[in-house]
């Protein structure tokens, strides 16, 4: 078995046989994907896309799939937005790799509401969290919930505004 | 009469490093909690040179983008063009010709030996050491007048283009850049090792200082030479080859002891495992063209896609989203030294501040970069 299939069969430990994703609350996942989905995890083409593994889970597996990643001794890559405005909502992205030599970069994403953007934190799991999360917070404006400092970091400290959100004017 | 003014033992105060410091190389401030000479809680503070380059992707083209990818970090530029390239391609399944790739990876490599040098210049500055800055801007300068002969600029370039790069090299490059190589070679014996690397003062000052576990770099994501010099073996253009690297007989310097001193040592070491690759690139150089047809205006098909390229610093990655228009629907910029610099409070505690400056400069900080 394959590196990138032995990652995919650890993060299927998220969605035991007889709950899938609730679709309805967390949303489908973009309408272009190519290839199929198991249980929310699709093995992708790696030169194709730059990543091996994707995940689609609940906001609330977040904290679930770091805490798998941390123990298969991957490392935060990076953690990030996407609104969709169109579609009403924000897509949050962790992206994952690990230091071996077989190419297999993670990502997990999931979505969550455009009005309430609430998602909880994997800052205490994974300390490379705690900025990036912060970073977020200033750009799309997401409430990482459980994160000990949430006060912006690139933006001044009374920002209030989230500038990549795709209705902002400066 | 007054009483004269009592510390309690515990007592404590706030010092406030930055945001214009000669330590930061930049505009970084470093809120200290400090117990005497000794810091109890280190809080870097980031953010006075942001620029928000993020949203200014998705509002112009994909072309429009390159001149911003080099005020990153303005250090290792070329990386920043090839990271960006790497990424549109992907996206829009454009081919690169083969001489284009070897000019790619000659450039950026010159590109590295000019950060490596200028990184230890500054980092002996910071430490007292003032002679070597001049060694290395010698170095520095004999490289970056050849970059400036093919690419127009000397540290901001906008040298690569979607599917190849602006202008072909001469042999006026070609053997003046064997002739810098071999100049660097051997001026690095002397002039770097015995003076600097051997000298007993500067082992004192690093050895054991700042030591970052192999566990804390992975939990905190440190990629580039500070992962390697906690004896993580990891380098984006082994481990995941990119471009032509594949091609090529380079090591990658792994350092056990996690203190600045093995940071100090991997980024020596990397000096000559490029001037390695780059000699083994201008060897082999291929005939061709330099640069592929592609449409002015790019409109990749809608998906999202990862492209990471190792720069001097570490780890530099893309996430590209396009929506299948013209802009970037979305572009995801991660710079290494954000994740590098994140350990440095959980590192910093209990050091003297002095100990603190030596351990901040072996992380080689390039603001811009942090801040986007």
């Amino acid at each position: 078995m394959s590196f990138v299939e032995e990652t995919g069969n650890s993060l299927l430990a998220l969605f035991p046989q007889s709950t899938n994703v609730d679709k309805k609350s967390a949303g489908e996942p973009e309408a272009v994907e190519k290839g199929a989905r198991r249980h929310g995890i699709m093995i992708t083409d790696h030169a194709e896309r730059g990543t091996a593994v994707d995940v689609f889970c609940a906001p609330e597996q977040v904290v679930a799939a770091a805490k798998i990643m941390d123990e298969i001794g991957f490392f935060l890559e990076a953690v990030t937005g996407v609104d969709w405005i169109k579609e009403d909502r924000l897509e949050v992205i962790y992206d994952y790799n690990h230091y071996g030599f077989e190419p297999c970069r993670v990502v997990i994403r999931t979505f969550i509401s455009r009005t309430e953007p609430e998602i909880p934190t994997i800052s205490h799991i994974l300390p490379a969290a705690d900025w990036h999360e912060r970073e977020t917070h200033d750009f799309y404006g997401i409430r990482f919930a459980g994160h000990p400092n949430l006060v912006p970091l690139l933006l001044s400290e009374d920002a209030d505004f989230h500038p990549l959100l795709k209705d902002f004017t400066p | 009469m007054n009483e004269p003014v009592q510390c309690r033992a515990d007592e404590t105060f706030v010092l406030n490093l930055g945001p214009q410091h000669p330590a930061t190389h930049g505009v970084l401030r470093v809120k200290l909690t400090m117990d005497g000479e000794y810091i109890v809680n280190a809080e870097p503070v980031l953010g006075y040179i942001h620029r928000m380059h993020e949203k200014m992707a998705e509002d112009g083209t994909f072309a429009q983008f390159m001149p911003n990818t080099a005020r990153m970090d303005y250090l290792h530029a070329l990386a920043y063009n090839h990271g960006y390239c790497l990424a549109v391609e992907r996206a829009a399944g454009i081919e690169v010709p083969e001489r284009a790739e070897y000019i790619r990876v000659i450039t950026v490599e010159l590109n590295r030996l000019t950060s490596h040098l200028l990184w230890w210049a500054a980092f002996l500055l910071d430490l007292g050491g003032f002679s070597p800055l001049l060694y290395a801007f010698d170095d520095r300068e004999q490289i970056l007048d050849l970059l400036e002969r093919i690419t127009g600029s000397r540290l901001t370039y906008c040298y690569f283009r979607f599917g190849g790069v602006y202008n072909d090299i001469d042999d006026v490059f070609i053997t003046g850049t064997y002739a810098v190589i071999k100049r660097l070679r051997s001026r690095l014996p002397r002039l770097y090792h015995d003076l600097v690397t051997h000298n007993i003062i500067l082992k004192k000052r690093i050895t054991g200082i700042g030591i970052l576990s192999r566990e804390q770099a992975r939990r905190y994501g440190c990629t580039g030479p500070v992962a390697r010099g906690s004896g993580i073996d990891y380098d984006v253009r082994k481990n995941e080859p990119y471009s032509v690297y594949s091609e090529f007989d380079f090591e990658v310097p792994v350092y056990e002891e996690g203190d600045s001193m093995a940071r100090y040592m991997v980024r020596m070491d990397e000096i000559e495992q490029s001037m390695r690759i780059i000699e083994q690139a201008l060897d082999k150089l291929p005939d061709g063209p330099v640069r592929a047809k592609v449409p002015k205006i790019l409109k990749p098909p809608a998906g999202d896609y990862w492209a990471s390229v190792e720069t001097a610093r570490g780890d530099l990655g893309h996430r590209l989203v396009c929506d299948g228009g013209k802009n970037p629907y979305k572009l995801k910029l991660r710079s290494p030294t954000f994740s590098n610099l994140s350990c440095f409070g959980e590192v910093a505690e209990g050091m003297l501040l002095a100990d603190a400056l030596a351990f901040m400069g072996s992380l080689d900080l390039v603001i811009p970069e942090i801040d986007r």
